[in-house]
């Protein structure tokens, strides 16, 4: 048989319909391969063994009962951000250590609905502040093609797991580029949908304005899949967009003759590393060749996407962490009154990023300071929005780097939130403006390093971007898994 | 300097939060050094430009106003720190004269 972690999810399935494989043994193989290699990249927070054998015996008895699905018994990471009935979820804070949430968050219940296997919880920076997971409370993700360097963050456990072949597919979260960093780091396909696309009940929140959830892979057509099964209208998240669900694998394998790329010059000028950089024009040129045509747009205010975006982000996340308190559930100091309890608890239960953002963001909002921040922020959003309708004027999709160099090593960037904020600055804008946007690996420095490409679409036209995506894939034919994790392990 | 140790101090304490004394120097100096950065926002003129606070606007969606189950008392209380019956428990919260 040929290597079950280069197979599309969909040939997975095919062979588990066939019966050639049980869910059992495939669930086997994913935890064989966690034991074997996650003691180097520690990508999983916690795997949930049991679990993951109890519903793939359910997947089984299912499919010995005729019961077919795009997700039937395949197993997934989750980051650890996600609440899931039963399964402690942490965000990778001491603050959670422990909290057992009593519901399943909506795209859990989704998964469970299709009968997925949930392998175990993936690392993840600090209620997802971070762009390399070195803010884990808990320990450091390694990236699977440089064990010396950082998988990306905020959903670093998820890109890793899924490089390393630890799970047939993650689920992360994007804030500010926290799927598409890291899947552009560990060479893996992410996607951010367009906000309130998926639902985020259940989702731990960071910030409420730009979080959006969506699917880590290792091929275009995996994300597709996924996409069908998380996405569309949920009642419980009033973000939540009510349009119907298009097919996302219906327009695979379609070519793009006549797609119009807009290729904004504002993320080719500065800081770009020449690896990259050489990388970025040769997969421009894929796309032309292919019949697409290239034109040259100007996204004129992305210099201040970054102030823009930290000053927003923090703000929501101070009001959003309000909620840690020490009363509900989760970690409790002691203190002599009520309110010397709530701030020792947050000493205590908070890192040094999340406590940062907590203090900015109290500093935008406080009094005298609002309008020159917050609402300056604000109005500043609208002018990066406005950008994008223009240049969606004239365009179909946008195509630029995901991030300005490839992964670097661990602690090269803890000592300076500032720089490590600025690595963030192809991805914030997108958020910013609610739009969809995908990472794409792309090709490989002279390091061996991934890179990756961004696809940037309209409002709901992700199925567009997985198109031309695809269509790349197709052509690049990249290797998506280091060697040192290739190996075959049997069943 | 936009920021001062006694502003990290207040903020601190608006946001509930305990600092020890090194978190408080390191903070200061970060923080100063970040919002002067975010200064570049001024260089901006934005007079007339309404905020954004959705990005994708959706019209304010209601849901029809019928009973529904809710979380029964001790789900809601499983992770409580502390509960007495079928309460959270926390430490005095107006003082009391001894």
């Amino acid at each position: 048989m040929e290597n079950i972690l280069d197979m599309t999810i969909q040939e997975t399935r095919s062979l588990l319909r066939k019966r050639e494989i049980t869910a059992g043994e495939l669930t086997s193989l994913y935890l064989k391969r966690i034991q074997k290699y996650d003691k180097d990249i520690m990508a999983y927070l916690r795997v949930t063994e049991e679990d993951a054998h109890k519903m793939a015996r359910d997947a089984d008895r299912r499919m010995d009962q005729g019961e077919d699905g795009p997700l039937l018994g395949i197993p997934f990471g989750i980051k650890d951000i996600f609440c899931t009935k039963g399964i402690e979820t942490t965000c990778a804070s001491q603050i959670l250590k422990g909290f057992i949430p009593p519901y399943d968050a909506s795209i859990i219940k989704k998964l469970k609905d299709e009968n997925f296997v949930h392998l175990g919880r993936l690392n993840m920076d600090e209620f997802a502040m971070g762009s390399s997971t070195e803010n884990s409370s808990f320990q450091i993700t390694k990236n699977p093609w440089d064990l010396t360097r950082i998988p990306g963050g905020s959903s670093g456990g998820s890109a890793a797991a899924v490089a390393a072949g630890l799970c047939a597919a993650a689920l992360g979260t994007d804030t500010g580029g926290s799927i598409r960093q890291p899947a552009s780091l560990c060479g893996v396909v992410g996607m951010k949908p367009t906000y309130g696309r998926v639902s985020r009940y259940g989702l731990i929140a960071f910030a409420s304005s730009l979080d959006q959830i969506g699917p880590l892979t290792r091929n275009v057509t995996d994300c597709a899949i996924v996409m069908n099964a998380i996405a569309g209208y949920d009642p419980m998240d009033s973000t939540s967009i009510p349009q119907p669900l298009p097919d996302y694998t219906e327009h695979l394998g379609k070519d793009i003759k006549g797609l119009r790329i807009g290729i904004p010059k504002e993320y080719f000028i500065t800081g770009m590393d020449s690896g990259v950089r050489k990388i970025m024009e040769e997969s421009l040129s894929v796309f032309e060749k292919q019949g697409a045509t290239l034109i040259d747009i100007s996204l004129p205010h992305t210099e201040y996407a970054v102030a823009t975006y930290y000053i927003i982000c923090t703000a929501e996340a101070s009001s959003n962490l309000a909620r840690y308190d020490g009363v509900k559930y989760g970690l409790r100091a002691e203190g002599k009154d009520i309110i010397d309890m709530y701030k020792k608890t947050r000493l205590k239960g908070f890192g040094k990023e999340v406590k940062r953002r907590i203090i900015l963001g109290t500093y935008v909002l406080s009094s005298g300071y609002y309008d020159a921040y917050y609402r300056k922020a604000g109005k500043i959003r609208t002018l990066i929005r406005h950008d994008f309708e223009e240049a969606f004027k004239n365009c179909d999709i946008l195509v630029t780097p995901v991030s300005p160099t490839t992964a670097f090593t661990i602690g090269e960037k803890m000592e300076d939130p500032l720089t490590m904020y600025l690595s963030d600055i192809f991805t914030i804008p997108i958020n910013l403006a609610g739009l969809p946007a995908m990472s794409l690996p792309c090709g490989f420095d002279m390091s061996g390093l991934p890179i990756g490409l961004q696809i940037i679409g309209k409002p709901l036209e992700e199925a567009l971007m997985m198109q031309a995506a695809y269509v790349f894939e197709s052509v690049k034919n990249l290797k998506k898994i280091p060697d040192a994790f290739r190996s075959k392990t049997s069943m | 300097m936009k920021i001062t140790k006694e502003v990290v101090e207040y903020v601190a304490h608006l946001g509930r939060l305990d600092l020890e004394s090194h978190e408080v120097d390191l903070y200061t100096k970060q923080l100063d050094r970040i919002l002067q950065y975010m200064d570049k926002l001024n260089t901006l003129d934005t007079e007339g430009i309404d905020p954004t606070s959705h990005a994708i606007p959706v019209d304010c969606m209601l849901r029809e106003d019928f009973v529904k189950d809710s979380f029964d008392i001790e789900s809601s209380l499983q992770n409580a720190p502390e509960r007495k019956g079928n309460f959270f428990k926390v430490p005095p919260i107006i003082e009391v004269e001894e």
